[in-house]
């Protein structure tokens, strides 16, 4: 009796964890169905009604809309760019957190918690205004810059909590077994390493990619304006009436990339963010 | 920011060990130095320029009208009305948002901690509100909650199919809550869960032993063994929350009342070109923030070593 109560009470959990997680997706996905007239006279309800859905139309518009096509060129240079450069560089720092003794290293981790929790709506003035003057204003650099710097702590926290766990002993192992320096880090330091720095480059991919606040602020064309920015401007031809379920459609679009990394990598990125906050 | 790490005691220096010491200080001094440089570079310095700036009567769209102001700026920020209700907005969001969290999402992790049974596909599913973008969240709601095209309508009993859920300020908030909360709480769960696989197994077991009811065992057991994962969680989402920008933004663009700090800030720099008083809202929102912080810190004790990763 105890155990099938218990059996039933965790369906239910279940139920309700993954209604909770994907109604709200199932909704966009099916308003992104809705035909654009069916929309402006209003189509309440969960599911397009009977001759008010729009079949494909939506996405093709989406797709051949010059601004939105640009967006996602944009969203992916600049956060694979930044992505890049801010693991690279926080591999560097966290192999020196994880494994060196110095003096600095509290200032290193307090600067990453700090910035961590800045609230990034007051730089934006100042930003705006400095991009300006170094002529870096809506360009690719623009973003890049901000986005690398507030990255840095997730991917530094993620990548130490990972390298404090590589049995660093096994490098010198090798070289009594007769390997070079070179050999003993390429083929027993990176693999071991490897899965850390994926798992940071994942989510700092993440966080570029949903960043709004400097989207909007430090750009003003299509030129570098990234997905988030570019949706929430995104008008039509009535400003009045916002084209609802296109809008849908764009954000189906711009959602695609990250559920794909997220069916592929579910494992690695629980491990990351669960590293990054609690004590390993 | 106060701190609570013991000085490292039993660091005994000879000559030799002071050589080694010497070479991996410069060594570690090279690799972080590039991220400390860009981390500042795009944080201290243009937050002491916005300190600067926020001493001048300054608009973009008449540069060289600026003027040395000392701290009127301050003053006019502090003693209008919309500062305060702005910031009252903020706090609230922050608190309600932050306790809705704390509870539904320690629900999901009790249940992800038992379920034996697909547990990839709760992963999986928990970790898609995380990675959508919060203005593609902002949008989903907010057409979930449109009386023309949304479904919460016809699916809550008690409301008339017409109601307009952003037409009033009450309304408005809930639905800005819900989505900040929906967005957010899978994050949050997942870290409870790595708290509460660290409360060990034998102490849950002892406690059932000695007749501890259920509600015991939680109270006395398990939350307080999971104290430090849980105050890192709520400080982090704390100061998450008090950012809140993008829902707002995207949901009601501050309409009724519903402007946050952050957003009021932004529409005095982005939208008015207001450089000036912009630039002390900026420092009023950071100092702001370090104070939302350190009330955290203190009054829930929280340890910031685990906060900093320290191992």
């Amino acid at each position: 009796m105890r155990t099938w109560l218990n059996r039933l009470g965790m369906g239910a959990g279940f139920a309700l964890i993954l209604g909770w997680c994907l109604l709200p997706v199932f909704w966009i996905v099916s308003m992104s169905f809705k035909s654009q007239e069916a929309v402006t006279n209003g189509s309440p309800g969960f599911f397009p009604s009977e001759g008010g859905g729009a079949g494909w139309q939506n996405y093709i518009d989406v797709l051949q809309n010059e601004q939105f096509a640009r967006a996602i060129i944009n969203s992916i240079g600049i956060s694979l760019i930044a992505t890049v450069l801010s693991v690279t560089f926080a591999t560097f720092t966290a192999y020196a957190v994880a494994r060196l003794e110095f003096k600095g290293k509290k200032f290193v981790l307090t600067t990453a918690l700090v910035i961590a929790m800045f609230p990034v709506v007051s730089l934006v003035g100042p930003l705006f205004d400095m991009w300006r003057t170094l002529g870096i204003y809506d360009t690719w650099l623009g973003l890049i810059i901000p986005y690398m710097s507030f990255t840095l702590p997730l991917a530094i926290w993620t990548l130490s909590a990972f390298f404090r766990e590589i049995p660093w002993e096994m490098e010198q192992a090798a070289q009594v077994d007769g390997a070079t320096a070179w050999q003993a880090f390429r083929r027993v330091i990176v693999p071991l390493a490897a899965p850390g720095v994926f798992t940071a480059a994942i989510l700092t991919f993440f966080f570029a990619w949903n960043d709004f606040v400097f989207g909007i602020s430090l750009t003003s064309t299509e030129s570098a304006r990234p997905i988030p920015a570019a949706l929430s401007f995104f008008v039509g031809a009535d400003p009045f009436n916002r084209p609802a379920s296109l809008l849908a459609a764009g954000a189906v679009v711009a959602t695609v990339p990250i559920v794909v990394l997220v069916l592929v990598f579910q494992r690695k990125i629980v491990a990351g963010l669960t590293a990054g906050a609690v004590k390993g | 920011m106060s701190t609570t790490i013991a000085p490292d005691a039993n660091r005994t220096r000879t000559a030799t060990a002071s050589d080694r010491t010497r070479a991996e200080n410069s060594l570690a001094r090279k690799l972080v130095a590039p991220a400390i440089v860009l981390m500042l570079l795009v944080t201290a310095f243009p937050m002491l320029r916005a300190l600067y700036l926020s001493l001048f009567d300054y608009s973009l769209t008449a540069p060289d009208d600026r003027e040395f102001v000392g701290f009127a700026n301050y003053m006019t920020a502090l003693t209008d009305s919309l500062f305060w209700r702005d910031t009252a907005n903020t706090v609230m969001i922050m608190v309600v948002t932050v306790i809705f969290e704390l509870v539904i999402g320690f629900a999901f992790a009790m249940v992800m901690h038992k379920v034996i049974f697909a547990r990839g596909v709760i992963r999986t599913s928990i970790l898609i509100p995380y990675g959508i973008i919060t203005v593609v969240s902002g949008f989903a709601w907010q057409f979930a909650f449109s009386n023309s095209n949304g479904f919460v309508n016809g699916w809550l009993p008690f409301l008339s199919d017409d109601f307009n859920w952003f037409g009033e300020y009450p309304s408005s908030m809930i639905a800005i809550m819900v989505s900040e909360i929906w967005k957010t709480t899978p994050f949050m769960s997942l870290l409870l869960l790595a708290g509460l696989a660290q409360v060990s197994d034998d102490m849950l077991e002892a406690a059932k032993v000695d007749g501890a009811t259920w509600w015991q065992r939680l109270w006395k057991v398990i939350l307080p063994n999971m104290r430090a994962a849980i105050m890192v969680a709520v400080l982090f989402r704390a100061l998450d929350a008090y950012r809140i920008f993008d829902n707002i933004f995207v949901m009601t663009a501050g309409a009724n009342g519903t402007e946050s700090i952050s957003f009021l800030t932004y529409r005095q720099v982005i939208e008015q070109f207001q450089l000036g008083i912009g630039s002390a809202l900026s420092v009023l929102l950071f100092l702001s923030v370090l104070l939302v912080a350190y009330l955290i810190v203190k009054l829930f004790r929280v340890d910031l070593a685990s906060a900093r990763q320290e191992g």
